[in-house]
């Protein structure tokens, strides 16, 4: 049979980063086919030359097994492929048909275009069972619709093959079953599909054939059925990680961090948090699962000082903290520390040499002071053998403290701010989204660190959009939904299905 | 989808300034052969006129004076993220603050006499800055603009002041009296004398050695103390800073207030220094040269120190330029200082590209031989 799609001898490189060494990939028609790699590994940039954003330096594009040249999406659309991206490129504020039109609206007039493409968008929507109102404004639509809104978007230009990266990371477990489902209707109706992820479960779950990259190459191509998840993680990083780190059961101490009816009120006068009340204890690790922008960030903001609720009490390590001492300074001074969820914003001054970020927050450390008159002044050396020390024990590459904080990986950036709050000997940590963009290596070694300042007696609260990660590592799980804690469970005592239930809003009571 | 061009260190303090100001040089050149002129001469009338003798050296190094400190201002404030237009209207009350001082406190001896004139003009231009800090800190007003009002006002208030309130009585022209003679600052010509050196009379005075110590204690300041690591961090991730606990609403303040300060360091280069007396609109445009000087010298003191030389000869080279070629006006030697601003600071990053691909090409070269 023809693949759909070949790449034959592809090479990029961007100055000194060879992103792609001569990559070879042929995709069947009317399957699915899962790409896995880890980040910088060239998967995206792989994807950018498919659909015309970069030319490669090298290598030959074939489509239905004739040679063609894509130098821009325009190009790619032409040849039948459509590209649905990890951050939807949706107008917001107009209509579902509006949206599917933008880009092909068949002539200067809307009406006639408009008719037509009601038409096809209805066709579109009965043949794949895609309950969605062509009238809808995109932006009062959930993240899951608005998904379907950039597939039919391919669809309606005709796409034969459809590419999606890393589609699931934004979806609650029941809305990805239903975008596998209409994948698996795709290709029951002869299309092609490029699925990208590094989340090897959905791998496993829906993809007919697996490709992995690793440093720029594609390192394997299997049949998903001959494959398993350690096998495919053991392909992308290199050698044998453990996706799952054991921890012994450990009774919690006494209660660290408690909050009791927590209010957030954001600036535009909308509540982003109501009512929520959790307690994390000693030798704890408290999971909270949730889609993303349902709260998490506004608890973790709330607890570490950065905002301020407009109801509610927080105590830590059973003091009632009154509102002059949630500030993140103060809250410090009672250990109470914080790995934030957005390291490039937050964690770390992205412009500062890396032992400047690895005092953020502590610079009034008098180990970074100089003697007595000069107290004001920085001792440098303290401060890049503080960072040294900080790069030797958490194993950050490389361990150069002058290097700018934005030249590391996402690992090694995530493993110096982790290594900076850990190494303060925290009473409770806040963790959010410990593992966003880091590499499954770095991911285990994270875990291990995580599960081990637990057993040391820490309290933790984690906030993860990966839902494996927490069932991986709490002892308990809250879940949230639209500000709302909607539920607890015991770690042991749960699953995703149930988990899905309670981070879609269905809560006990009801 | 373009990423940030990264060069190594020395390419970027120093390969990347040098070819704009050569390309600076380059359009300004057409520009005289467009009104008629050999460059060529032009260069050598501006290279003698300022660097030639001593006594063009003297007032090169006094005009350097200047933008240095309204250089250091315009960085201080960005180093917070903020852009402070408002270096005219700083210094300008610096001016109100050091007469005030010379004026009313004519019987201190001049060790006294002198620091508190300088302290006085510091802590004019620093309210003067204060306020619009304060106005961004708690209003949201944003500093650009609120400067940029701040100088209009202070351009007013400078004439209501020397014509109705410190005027000199009797004077048609809005000036003080002179300042008391322990009041001035002493000049190089004088200090150097002293030590038996010979030099021609220049304004160019101790003020020079202020300007450089600024610079120095704004470098430590910057780079070496927890309140510069706090205001760098607020410049350049707001978001980490309220993560560290650092309150960027203060920063706000008080990066502003350092910044007025140090503006207030031309008002004594010019009226402590030189002129001995306030004279109306003795800033002069320095304040606003001093974006541009900041801009080139990266916000970085060294480097502001030598793009206040590179400023300061152009200035002293103009003004011989302007006298001996009746062609070329003052105008167009503002022109040429246009040009040098447009590629230092604006097109800064079409030499960037270039620079990134030819030493990639370079290297590739050298792997392959």
């Amino acid at each position: 049979m023809t693949p759909a799609i070949e790449l034959a001898g592809i090479d990029k490189s961007f100055g000194a980063v060879h992103a792609n060494r001569s990559v070879d990939l042929a995709v069947m028609p009317g399957s699915i086919h899962g790409i896995v790699g880890e980040n910088g590994a060239g998967k995206s940039t792989l994807m950018s030359i498919l659909y015309g954003f970069y030319e490669a330096d090298a290598g030959e594009i074939r489509i239905g097994g004739k040679p063609v040249s894509i130098r821009s999406p325009a190009d790619a659309i032409g040849h039948g492929i459509g590209m649905v991206h990890q951050h939807f490129m949706l107008v917001e504020p107009l209509t579902v048909l509006e949206n599917v039109m933008l880009g092909a609206e068949g002539g200067a007039l809307l009406k006639g275009g408009a008719g037509k493409a009601r038409a096809e968008l209805t066709r579109l929507s009965e043949a794949y069972g895609l309950a969605i109102d062509p009238d809808a404004v995109v932006g009062d639509l959930s993240v899951g619709l608005q998904q379907r809104v950039e597939i039919l978007k391919a669809l309606y230009r005709g796409a034969e093959i459809l590419i999606l990266d890393e589609p699931t990371a934004v979806l609650t477990p029941p809305e990805a079953d239903a975008l596998f489902a209409l994948l698996a209707q795709l290709k029951a109706q002869g299309r092609t599909v490029i699925f990208i992820t590094h989340k090897l479960r959905e791998i496993m779950a829906i993809t007919d054939r697996v490709s992995v990259m690793r440093r720029g190459e594609m390192v394997a191509t299997l049949p998903t059925a001959d494959t398993s998840p350690p096998a495919l993680a053991e392909l992308m990083v290199g050698r044998r990680v453990l996706l799952r780190v054991e921890k012994a059961p450990r009774a919690p101490g006494p209660p660290v961090l408690e909050a009791v009816g927590l209010d957030v009120v954001d600036a535009h006068g909308v509540k982003r948090l109501s009512d929520v009340s959790l307690t994390v204890h000693a030798g704890e690790i408290v999971g909270i699962a949730g889609v993303a922008g349902n709260g998490q960030s506004e608890l973790l903001e709330v607890l570490a000082g950065l905002v301020q609720p407009s109801r509610g009490a927080i105590k830590v390590g059973g003091d009632l903290l009154p509102p002059h001492r949630r500030h993140p300074a103060r809250l410090r001074e009672l250990g109470l520390l914080h790995v934030p969820e957005d390291r490039l914003r937050m964690g770390l001054v992205p412009s500062f040499p890396a032992f400047e970020s690895a005092a953020l927050g502590f610079t009034g450390d008098p180990a970074f002071a100089r003697k007595a008159p000069l107290g004001a002044l920085f001792d440098r050396d303290a401060m890049v053998g503080h960072a040294r020390a900080l790069m030797d024990g958490f194993d950050v590459r490389p361990p150069d403290p002058w290097l700018r904080s934005s030249k590391f990986s996402g690992g090694n950036q995530q493993k110096l701010v982790l290594a900076r709050e850990i190494e303060r000997r925290p009473k409770v940590l806040l963790v959010g989204q410990p593992t966003r963009g880091v590499d499954i290596g770095a991911i285990e070694f994270i875990h291990r660190r995580l599960i081990a300042l637990r057993d040391a007696g820490v309290g933790i609260l984690l906030v993860s959009v990966e839902l494996d990660e927490i069932m991986g590592l709490s002892d308990r799980i809250l879940a949230m939904c639209g500000g709302r804690i909607t539920g607890e469970r015991r770690a042991d005592a749960t699953d995703a299905q149930d988990l899905g239930l309670l981070m879609g809003g269905v809560s006990e009571a009801a | 989808m373009s990423a940030p061009i990264e060069l190594p260190r020395w390419a970027d303090l120093a390969l990347v300034p040098a070819i704009s100001v050569a390309a600076a040089f380059v359009v300004a050149g057409l520009v005289v052969i467009g009104i008629g002129e050999n460059p060529l001469t032009v260069t050598r009338i501006l290279v003698t006129g300022s660097l030639g003798s001593a006594d063009a050296i003297g007032f090169t190094l006094y005009y350097a004076t200047n933008f240095i400190f309204t250089g250091l201002a315009v960085a201080v404030a960005f180093h917070a993220g903020l852009f402070n237009i408002g270096g005219e209207g700083q210094a300008t009350l610096a001016g109100v603050g050091v007469s005030l001082a010379c004026l009313n406190l004519p019987f201190l001896p001049a060790p006294l006499l002198i620091p508190a004139g300088i302290l006085a003009g510091a802590a004019f231009g620093a309210v003067w800055a204060m306020i619009p800090g304060w106005l961004q800190a708690t209003r949201g007003s944003h500093v650009v603009i609120t400067t940029i009002m701040f100088n209009f006002i202070a351009a007013t208030l400078i004439v209501y002041l020397l014509v109705n309130v410190i005027g000199r009585p009797g004077s048609m022209s809005p000036e003080t009296s002179e300042f008391p003679v322990n009041a001035h600052i002493p000049t190089i010509r004088a200090v150097l004398g002293a030590f038996g050196i010979d030099q021609p009379s220049t304004p160019l005075n101790l003020s020079l050695l202020l300007a450089l110590a600024a610079a120095f204690g704004v470098w430590l300041l910057i780079y070496r103390s927890r309140l510069g690591y706090a205001i760098r961090t607020v410049g350049a991730a707001p978001g980490a800073a309220l993560y560290a606990g650092i309150s960027p609403g203060r920063i706000v303040v008080v990066a502003m207030t350092i910044s007025g300060a140090l503006a207030g360091g031309l008002a004594v280069n010019e009226l402590m220094g030189a002129q001995h007396r306030m004279v109306l609109g003795f800033t002069a445009g320095y304040g606003f040269v001093g974006i541009a000087v900041a801009l080139m010298g990266r916000s970085h003191p060294a480097g502001i120190v030598l793009a206040a030389l590179l400023f300061g000869a152009l200035y002293q080279g103009g003004a011989e330029l302007a006298f001996e070629t009746p062609t070329i006006t003052r105008d167009m030697v503002v022109v040429i200082g246009g040009v040098l601003i447009l590629f230092a600071g604006a097109l800064e990053g079409l030499f960037r590209r270039f620079v990134a691909r030819s030493l990639a090409f370079a290297g590739r070269r050298v792997k392959e031989a």
